[in-house]
């Protein structure tokens, strides 16, 4: 368990996530692939903290990150809800109609 | 440690956990009017009937899910017993029990969402979904239920918390994070006025289209977590092993037993509320009064 | 090889075949419930690298967000709990070919870019450091979390609701109707 091993599985998961948020059609599994992307991210910030710079501001920027996961994913789901509700279905494709 | 006193640590969790089990569902039986006697031999009976009960199962049921989630729930409540500590050993060590005890019966939530998803039947479905709202009614009380101990112990670590009790025990002081614990213990062990998802009027909901073994174990498991967070509550409000002439690990038991008894007495007697009934006053009432508690806490503290 | 690092490469391997699970399985609760196994997992591998409060925080959050999750997901796409073959993407191979191009730069980086030597070393007690770095140095973010969290739910609720409480008390907010208490 390097800093490099750390970092490449980091960025196995930021490229699966990757994928998962260009390739998917349908808004939630979209933010499914940018939670993986999220995960990835904080494995890598994790794994630098414990081999670079072990100091508490470290971590507090590991919670900044979770905070904005959370937010990310909150508000996906309400413009989704929204999304869903007003034009009966929920592809991203349909989403560059939302100023109808 | 040792090798031997791992396998005796997990042998006592084990019979903690049957011992818990047992008292639960004896005392639910006997709050909705059951004799003594007969409360206490049916789940021996319910045991032997349903061990031979044939499996069954339901048209194009996601297996995998349904009997992964209906067979952890024992485990669950095996590992929330585990992190409590018999006065000065603990069978899993760690700094951060009650976060670990509160992740343990977040998963619960998983469970018994895909225990109802997976049998790909309408009452099962019902029963998950009930299970989610109230989950969420509950689990914000009980998170800050959880934070009143931590405060005043100045640890998250489960028998530090129990420590800090030598001379007065939170319980006294902290009644409105007792009582919001309770609650979320009757949530995630599905009991009481929390017991929605499993109710008569759903045919059982998430339980309903379980039979033989996997019924067996997903009502004990239910059973169990009740036992299993009454047991995490005597470290963290009823003083851990504290008390005169029994040694700790003996109190640690009385007073798991006790709690589990009357708090499963008490689920029985008390009628099965509607979940919009419940998530109203769950928000809007008990949550702000455990805020409030956490302030007093913070405030004596001082 | 220690036993340290047999469980990060577990939990490696896991989180990364429970990630790319997430978008082969045939059901919405599968998926889903991948990606819960796919955070499990690296929360575990952040608690192997010594930051136990925030692994166990992961593990807490994200199994919470999964089952959430799994609602909206049953919401949206309506499919029942049977398993059937389920594919809906679209620009499928660019997709992959940029993911790729992607692990190859980011997994070059990290085994070519010289990292420093470790600078400081961690805390006696690392849960405890963080707590008060967050309630001493870092107060500033303490307090912004705390208000975008709120901004959050309001915005999740203004969003999603289509009720106005004039629709539920009426036009003068007086109708207190007993029947209205939870579902419409």
């Amino acid at each position: 368990m390097t800093l490099e091993t750390v970092l490449l599985v980091a960025s196995a998961l930021l490229s699966v996530g990757l994928y998962g948020a260009l390739s998917q059609q349908v808004v939630v599994m979209v933010m499914m692939g940018l939670e993986l992307m999220v995960a990835g991210v904080l494995l890598a910030l994790g794994g630098l903290w414990w081999f670079l710079a072990p100091d508490p501001s470290g971590q507090v920027l590991m919670i900044v990150v979770l905070a904005a996961m959370t937010v990310e994913m909150a508000t996906g789901f309400a413009v989704a809800t929204v999304l869903h509700r007003r034009a009966g279905g929920d592809m991203t494709d349909m989403t560059a109609e939302l100023h109808e | 440690m040792p090798e031997s006193s791992v396998l005796l640590g997990a042998a006592a969790v084990l019979a903690a956990v049957l011992a818990l089990t047992w008292v639960t569902a004896t005392g639910a039986a006997m709050g909705a009017g059951r004799g003594l006697v007969l409360a206490a031999t049916d789940p021996w009976l319910e045991t032997a009937r349903l061990l031979r009960q044939r499996r069954r199962t339901t048209l194009r049921a996601d297996v995998l899910l349904w009997r992964l989630s209906g067979w952890s729930l024992l485990p669950l409540a095996v590992l929330l017993v585990a992190l409590v500590p018999w006065g000065p050993h603990v069978v899993v060590p760690t700094e951060l029990g009650v976060v670990w005890a509160n992740a343990l019966d977040v998963v619960v939530w998983a469970a018994v969402w895909l225990l109802g998803w997976g049998a790909n039947a309408v009452a099962g479905l019902v029963g998950g979904y009930r299970f989610l709202a109230l989950a969420l009614g509950y689990e914000l009380p009980l998170m800050f239920a959880l934070v009143a101990p931590a405060m005043a112990a100045s640890s998250l670590d489960l028998a530090m918390i129990a420590d800090a009790q030598s001379d007065l025990w939170f319980v006294v002081w902290m009644p409105v994070a007792f009582l919001a614990y309770l609650v979320g213990v009757l949530g995630f062990a599905l009991h009481g006025p929390l017991a929605a998802p499993v109710g008569d009027e759903v045919a059982g909901g998430v339980l309903a289209e379980l039979s033989g073994p996997d019924l067996l174990v997903a009502r004990a498991g239910r059973h169990a977590l009740l036992g299993a967070g009454a047991a995490v509550a005597v470290p963290l409000f009823l003083g851990g092993g504290s008390g005169p002439w029994l040694p700790d690990p003996a109190w640690v038991a009385v007073k798991a037993i006790i709690l589990t008894a009357l708090l499963s007495y008490a689920a029985g007697r008390l009628p099965r509320l509607r979940v919009p009934l419940l998530l109203g006053p769950a928000w809007v009432v008990l949550l702000p009064l455990v805020v409030l508690q956490d302030l007093v806490v913070g405030v004596v503290l001082l | 090889m220690t036993s340290t690092d047999l469980a990060f490469w577990l939990c490696a391997v896991l989180a990364v075949a429970s990630g790319v699970a997430v978008f082969v399985v045939d059901s919405m609760a599968r998926a889903t419930y991948a990606l819960a196994t796919s955070f499990v997992a690296t929360g575990l591998a952040v608690l192997l690298l010594q930051q136990s409060y925030l692994g166990a925080v992961i593990v807490l959050m994200m199994v919470m967000e999964m089952a959430v999750m799994a609602v909206y997901m049953v919401m949206f796409m309506g499919m029942n709990p049977a398993l059937m073959p389920m594919s809906m993407v679209h620009s499928h191979r660019w997709a992959i070919g940029v993911s790729v191009a992607t692990f190859v730069t980011l997994g070059s980086g990290a085994l070519l870019v010289p990292w420093p030597a470790r600078r400081g070393s961690p805390p006696p007690d690392v849960t405890a450091a963080l707590g008060r770095a967050l309630m001493e140095s870092h107060m500033l973010v303490m307090m912004t979390v705390g208000a975008v969290m709120v901004a959050t739910i309001v915005v999740g609720v203004v969003l999603s609701s289509h009720r106005t409480r004039y629709d539920r008390f009426g036009d003068d907010l007086r109708h207190r109707d007993p029947a209205d208490r939870g579902a419409r």
